[in-house]
């Protein structure tokens, strides 16, 4: 089974945000980046789908600079077999990543692609659904349960107030959400065996971006609170804050 | 421009969503300042009260494709049947709410329309003839503003944001689709009701979350206590991230960055000390109420009122209160 995880380098969670002097971009001193926290579950998965299935084989995949061959390199240690840094500088939007992408993963005959949700930078959770869609494959995202039995996939997926089961087809795109496995991660054995696996770097087919950015802002940062007292005591004045100040109850 | 504006309406079991309807009335506004009809799309089989209440919402025209094969969503089968749809009706803009299929769905619609697409946006814009939207990056820690190079525009609206405020009366047509139940590739077989359901946490006007604090899983039935204090279908529970990962509470629970970003009239939080990815998914909430036994966590730095105490006594004491407030 050919399986492709895509994965995306991103700014750690805990980063506070600063606006760069350019007004579209964070100011990245200081920053520190991470594997973005959603593909880990895409990595884990395309481990337990090969695992499952008994053969095959794991290639990740990431669009950006050298910077990421460090997080291509965690994936190895993981115990996937091979990776691919599709280069390209520069930001892209989710249209231009989406058809550079697919224009690499056509040539390479997956039966399925696990990515995650979305990046924790953007937040758009577009990429996955516009790869699929280009490639014509079938295709389910936010995934938080999956099982895959006589070429089928089927999928449970969150919605509003309940959950979806989705069956679909292979070649399949499963996009991940968090709570669908336990992500393992590398031990020295494996960081050591990740170093003679293949990492191969090839320059991505450029697209211009269909969406440009015109600033970045911080949110207006919110009025000083106040504690209103403590313990039991303080119930009354909170009650009073709600009603009177807030006007909510 | 003179184009027109399309709503990719959603309804669930003949339901029309309520986001749709916010989303047709943000395209009413749209089309007050850039011209065109508003057309709204909705896809499924015998659509009957979510056709004639998406009629009355302020569309010019609504457009429905109907089909049995339809009635459960199809990521790929919705795409072309709005693909299809659309390339009738001389679309300049394109919206559709930022729902769990929304989310899907529009990505999709997009890739196939080889055209741009603004997610989760809490804003739209048309300045110097260019639309453009606002939408939150980093779980709101950071907002960007974008224009659309390409036509056409297509953006999906973060839910609870834009008001639900136009009326009117459309023409409504529906025809079937060009394509047979054979050619889905992923089809939803089943739609179970979640356990616990009560109103989705996006769309709750109340979240309650608990954290840490409260020291044990079970400890969560006060939080729970103080949710339903508020009345039925008024709050939701929420959780912070290390009580998610500690196994107390569902995934769908979480709140913050790798969670779900919330923005309630009233957010209470119990126990959470308020670590960054926290704060950013929770900062557009109207009023922030925080109750931790440690002054100096982080969530007083944001909450608008807070309670230094143990959540074990004030908690039952405050949601006696609340009873009795919402009693009245």
């Amino acid at each position: 089974m050919n399986i492709i995880v895509c994965i995306k380098r991103v700014p750690s969670t805990t980063t506070a945000i600063k606006v760069a002097d350019d007004g579209v971009s964070i100011d990245g001193s200081g920053v520190e980046y991470e594997l973005n926290a959603y593909d880990e579950f895409a990595v884990e998965q395309a481990l337990q789908t090969k695992e499952a299935v008994g053969e095959g084989e794991v290639t990740v995949v990431t669009l950006g600079t050298s910077d990421a061959i460090k997080e291509l390199r965690d994936c190895l240690a993981r115990g996937v077999d091979k990776a691919v840094l599709l280069k390209h500088e520069g930001r892209s939007d989710a249209f231009a990543t989406a058809e550079m992408l697919a224009a690499w993963l056509g040539t390479q005959n997956p039966d399925v692609i696990f990515m995650g949700k979305q990046a924790a930078d953007s937040d758009n959770s577009q990429v996955p659904q516009r790869v699929a869609t280009i490639l014509g494959f079938g295709c389910v995202s936010e995934v938080k349960s999956l099982s895959f039995v006589d070429g089928m996939f089927t999928a449970e997926r969150d919605i509003e107030g309940g959950r979806e089961i989705v069956q679909c087809k292979t070649p399949a795109l499963i996009s991940t959400s968090k709570g669908l496995n336990e992500p393992r991660y590398a031990n020295l054995k494996g960081i050591m065996k990740a170093k003679k696996k293949p990492l191969e770097e090839v320059d991505a087919t450029a697209s211009e971006s269909a969406v440009s950015v015109v600033s970045l802002e911080l949110p207006p940062p919110r009025a000083a609170g106040r504690i209103v007292g403590e313990g039991v005591d303080a119930v009354g004045a909170l009650l009073d804050a709600l009603k009177n100040e807030a006007k909510i109850l | 421009m003179s184009q027109n504006i399309v709503v990719i309406a959603e309804a669930r079991s003949d339901q029309l969503k309520k986001p749709s309807l916010e989303a047709v009335s943000a395209a009413v506004d749209l089309a007050g300042k850039i011209g065109g009809q508003v057309i709204a799309v909705l896809i499924g089989a015998s659509l009957n009260a979510a056709k004639a209440e998406l009629a009355n919402s302020g569309a010019h025209r609504v457009v429905c494709v109907e089909a049995d094969h339809l009635a459960n969503y199809s990521g790929d089968g919705y795409c072309r049947a709005v693909v299809d749809a659309v390339a009738e009706l001389d679309a300049g803009a394109i919206l559709m709410s930022h729902t769990a299929m929304g989310k899907d769905l529009a990505p999709r619609v997009a890739a196939a329309l080889k055209t741009g697409l603004i997610s989760d946006a809490t804003a739209l814009h048309f300045d110097d003839g260019k639309l453009g939207a606002t939408k939150p990056v980093y779980a709101g820690k950071a907002y960007i503003k974008c224009t659309s190079e390409q036509s056409p525009f297509m953006a999906t609206l973060r839910p609870n944001n834009f008001e639900a405020n136009s009326t009117g009366t459309a023409e409504v047509s529906s025809a079937a689709p060009s394509f047979g139940a054979e050619e889905l590739k992923a089809i939803v077989t089943e739609v179970v009701a979640g356990a616990g359901a009560g109103v989705p946490l996006v769309e709750a006007k109340i979240v309650v979350s608990g954290g840490r604090g409260l020291k044990d899983p079970e400890h969560f039935r006060l939080i729970e206590e103080l949710a339903s204090a508020f009345g039925s279908g008024n709050a939701a529970v929420g959780a912070s991230r290390a009580v998610v990962d500690a196994g107390w509470r569902p995934h769908r629970e979480q709140i913050g960055q790798t969670g779900k970003v919330v923005a309630p009239t009233l957010y209470i939080a119990c126990g959470i000390s308020g670590a960054i990815q926290h704060l950013a998914g929770i900062s557009t909430s109207k009023c922030i109420v925080a109750v931790n036994k440690d002054p100096e966590a982080p969530i007083f730095k944001i909450a608008d009122f807070g309670i230094v105490g143990d959540v074990f006594e004030v908690l039952p004491v405050l949601t006696e209160a609340v009873q009795a407030a919402v009693a009245q």
